[in-house]
């Protein structure tokens, strides 16, 4: 069904080619981009729900 | 901060809960066909949107150190929302359904969700450009990406041309319709039952555990990986059977890649309790968290599971398909709004919980509940499968009718009952311990709270570029919009391409008013729910059924309705394959044609008259969105109609039936005679 629908389309096998190279791309640079980040700002990150009660100064 | 708020649409969610079990009253409101878009309306929009709602509007003002931009605004918000459950509460057991799954409300009901759904967004984007924090926590990004997506979503799906208030057609056809209804049911359940709740356990786990997040990097790259190849996973599996050998492993290994963002996040929850286990043993809040979160690893397992082409082949139109939902639903977005509900709600009242004991029998209940539901429905799908596709030693079908696999799940269908049932005690349990543990304290309706205002120039130098990113939310909306729109670009030109492409059979004919009028009364009465209409090209199923399906057999269906589920036969090829009268007895009652058939009687469908004042507009409306009825179609359509109508009163006379011409059961007979029948006229070319 899909099968005789899709394969009408010209050029299909490009699509999935593009995608996984789109994906693995943006895969490498978001992965680049945490693992780079700074101590500090991960710990400040990760403790927001805890400080909600608080006060908050001296922010970054 | 908007306490008050919170409690009402908490209230709501309780009260919502009430819609879950599903029974049959012998009128045709009640009936399953509708009853069933009811339920999933109700279970998805009602239930977890208001439980989205609610964790949004408890957790943001407090990550933001600000309260939501506008009160008017969020209260516009909610009475909008329950307007809209109430709305779709009353049209679909009426039968005004546009029968696309999860999307079934008519138009106006629609253009209400947009404006309300706006509503929601402008209150977050408002409140995040008023913030008291600098950067936003991981929990808000998946808020955001969720309004934007479910945006984009729904209108797209939802576009249709109106014929009169309660009825349009859609703007797609046959296999376009498909491909967009399905690039919506899979997104919505992404972007609706997935990335809200994942913003949730961001923020109220670590909240119940009293730790921060296991690893907030890995919740960064669970984010963006997660939206990004999520808008565009779905479909695979459509779209790469289509391709040769070496692009269907590159599909696989490209669905199996969303099980690695999933699993990021599910590890990323399950990790933050290290250390915590012991307080799992004794604090009801993690117990239903730490089942939710397993829930969503199994699901996110199952899915890619799913669209390998084998799989599919056994799960698809089973009661499989049903079970991977339920753990999902009951188990993912149920367990974790009641986990977030035994946190939040003491909180709101200021005092402690009325019964931790009830809430772990509460626990107890849901968790067989989930067990007793999911489980025969595994074994249903398979028994199913396996007797569908049994051939005996002749080369025959072993089971030839359908009828005979279904008897063999009443069983299965009971129990599965029985665990709803659990499921739902367990809810009521919960909503007696929230109404003691409220009497019990005093409502607060805001929290104290002050936080400095942020200095406006604020540019430090040598920052790195991400954190930069994190205290700009246009600029990241704009970001996540691009992110999701890649995936549904990539997804949407092969569907626009298809348009021109769907190989046009010239023997398949427009429907006639009569049969377009039967088509309508399909609609209505949610046939779709149980019968699909699709003949997938296995030996045993065009054994069973009649020459597979083809699409340019589909080009006048407006909407689609090829199903999803099949507990009742295929009805693709059913026209021409029994007598007009089979049909007439067999919808008055269906066990006096097939004994034990589960199919509910229609007999008010015998009585019913119809009225086709609205002919001439439907034909209209078709027109312009391109069906080719010769120009002033509209004006005969009504004659054309009775000649029809007519013909098919004597042949029921013929059988020994008086019935009057109008009745619904004639129009309904002319549809299921046509089914599937143009084809025929090819081959008899």
């Amino acid at each position: 069904m899909y099968k005789e629908v899709l394969r009408s389309i010209e050029n299909i096998e490009i699509y999935p080619i593009i995608s996984l190279l789109i994906f693995v791309l943006f895969f490498l640079g978001v992965f680049l981009w945490a693992m780079r980040m700074p101590k500090e700002h991960i710990d400040y990150m990760k403790s927001m729900p805890m400080d909600d009660q608080k006060l908050t100064k001296n922010q970054p | 901060m908007i306490w008050g708020l919170v409690g009402m649409l908490v209230g709501v969610i309780a009260a919502t809960q009430l819609f879950l079990p599903e029974a049959n009253f012998g009128n045709p409101y009640t009936t399953y066909g509708r009853i069933r878009p009811l339920h999933t309306n109700a279970v998805i929009f009602a239930f977890v949107g208001n439980a989205i709602f609610a964790g949004i509007y408890y957790s943001m003002p407090r990550l933001l150190k600000a309260p939501m931009w506008n009160k008017n605004l969020s209260w516009f918000h909610f009475w909008g929302w329950q307007l809209i459950i109430l709305a779709a509460a009353i049209t679909l057991p009426l039968g005004l359904t546009s029968s696309k799954e999860y999307a079934e409300l008519e138009w106006p009901i629609d253009i209400a969700i947009a404006i309300v759904w706006v509503a929601f967004g402008a209150n977050m984007i408002g409140a995040l450009i008023k913030r008291r924090e600098r950067h936003m926590y991981v929990a808000i990004w998946f808020y955001l990406a969720s309004f934007i997506t479910v945006a984009v979503l729904h209108i797209f799906n939802s576009l249709a041309l109106p014929v009169s208030l309660f009825k349009s057609y859609s703007a797609y056809a046959g296999v376009q319709d498909a491909l967009v209804q399905w690039w919506y049911g899979h997104n919505a359940v992404a972007f609706f039952l997935t990335t809200p709740f994942l913003g949730l356990m961001y923020y109220f786990l670590p909240k119940a555990a009293n730790r921060p997040v296991y690893s907030y990097k890995l919740s960064i790259v669970h984010f963006w990986s997660l939206i990004f190849i999520y808008m565009w996973a779905g479909p695979h599996h459509l779209l790469y059977t289509a391709l040769p050998e070496w692009a269907q492993v590159l599909g696989t290994v490209f669905s199996i890649m969303l099980i690695a963002p999933s699993w990021g996040g599910m590890v990323n929850g399950l990790l933050t309790l290290r250390g915590a286990w012991d307080k799992v043993r004794t604090e009801p809040v993690l117990k239903f968290m730490v089942v939710a979160v397993t829930a969503y690893g199994m699901v996110t397992f199952e899915g890619p599971m799913l669209s390998l082409k084998n799989v599919n082949a056994i799960a698809h139109y089973t009661d499989w398909i049903v079970a991977h939902v339920h753990i999902g639903g009951l188990g993912w977005n149920g367990f974790l709004t009641f986990g977030m509900l035994y946190w939040m709600w003491p909180r709101l009242w200021k005092t402690t919980l009325y019964s931790t004991k009830l809430a772990n029998t509460h626990f107890w209940m849901g968790t067989l509940g989930i067990l007793f539901y999911a489980l025969p429905m595994y074994v249903a799908a398979l028994t199913q499968f396996l007797m569908l596709r049994e051939f005996d030693d002749m080369g025959r079908l072993a089971y030839g009718n359908f009828l005979q696999t279904v008897v063999e799940l009443v069983p299965m269908y009971m129990l599965r009952a029985f665990g709803g049932l659990l499921y739902l005690s367990g809810a009521i349990v919960m909503v007696y311990n929230m109404i003691k543990t409220a009497k019990q304290g005093v409502f607060q309706p805001t929290e104290d709270d002050q936080a400095p205002a942020l200095q406006k120039a604020y540019n430090p130098k040598g920052e790195f570029w991400h954190r930069a990113w994190e205290r700009k939310p246009v600029f990241f909306a704009v970001l996540a919009t691009i992110a999701i729109l890649i995936g549904g670009v990539v997804e949407i030109i092969p569907t626009i391409l298809v348009k021109s492409n769907v190989p046009t059979i010239s023997s398949v004919k427009p429907y006639t008013p009569l049969e377009l009028e039967g088509r309508d009364i399909y609609i209505k009465n949610g046939c779709v729910g149980c019968h699909s209409q699709m003949v997938r090209p296995f030996r045993f199923e065009t054994e069973r059924y009649g020459e597979y399906s083809k699409a340019g057999e589909f080009v006048y269906d407006r909407p689609f309705l090829w199903g999803s589920k099949r507990t009742g036969p295929d009805l693709h090829r059913i026209g021409g394959k029994y007598p007009d009268s089979w049909h007439y007895f067999h919808m008055l009652d269906p066990r006096s044609m097939s004994p034990g058939s589960l199919m509910p009687p229609y007999p008010w469908m015998v009585e019913n008259e119809m009225d086709y004042t609205d002919l001439p507009a439907k034909i209209r409306t078709l027109q312009k969105l391109g069906v080719p009825y010769p120009k002033g179609f509209d004006l005969e359509a009504n004659k054309n109609l009775e000649i029809q109508a007519d013909k098919i009163v004597k042949s029921l006379e013929g059988a020994g039936v008086e019935v009057m011409p109008n009745t619904e059961i004639v129009a309904l007979i002319a549809y299921l005679q046509r089914m599937g029948t143009d084809i025929k006229a090819t081959a008899a070319n």
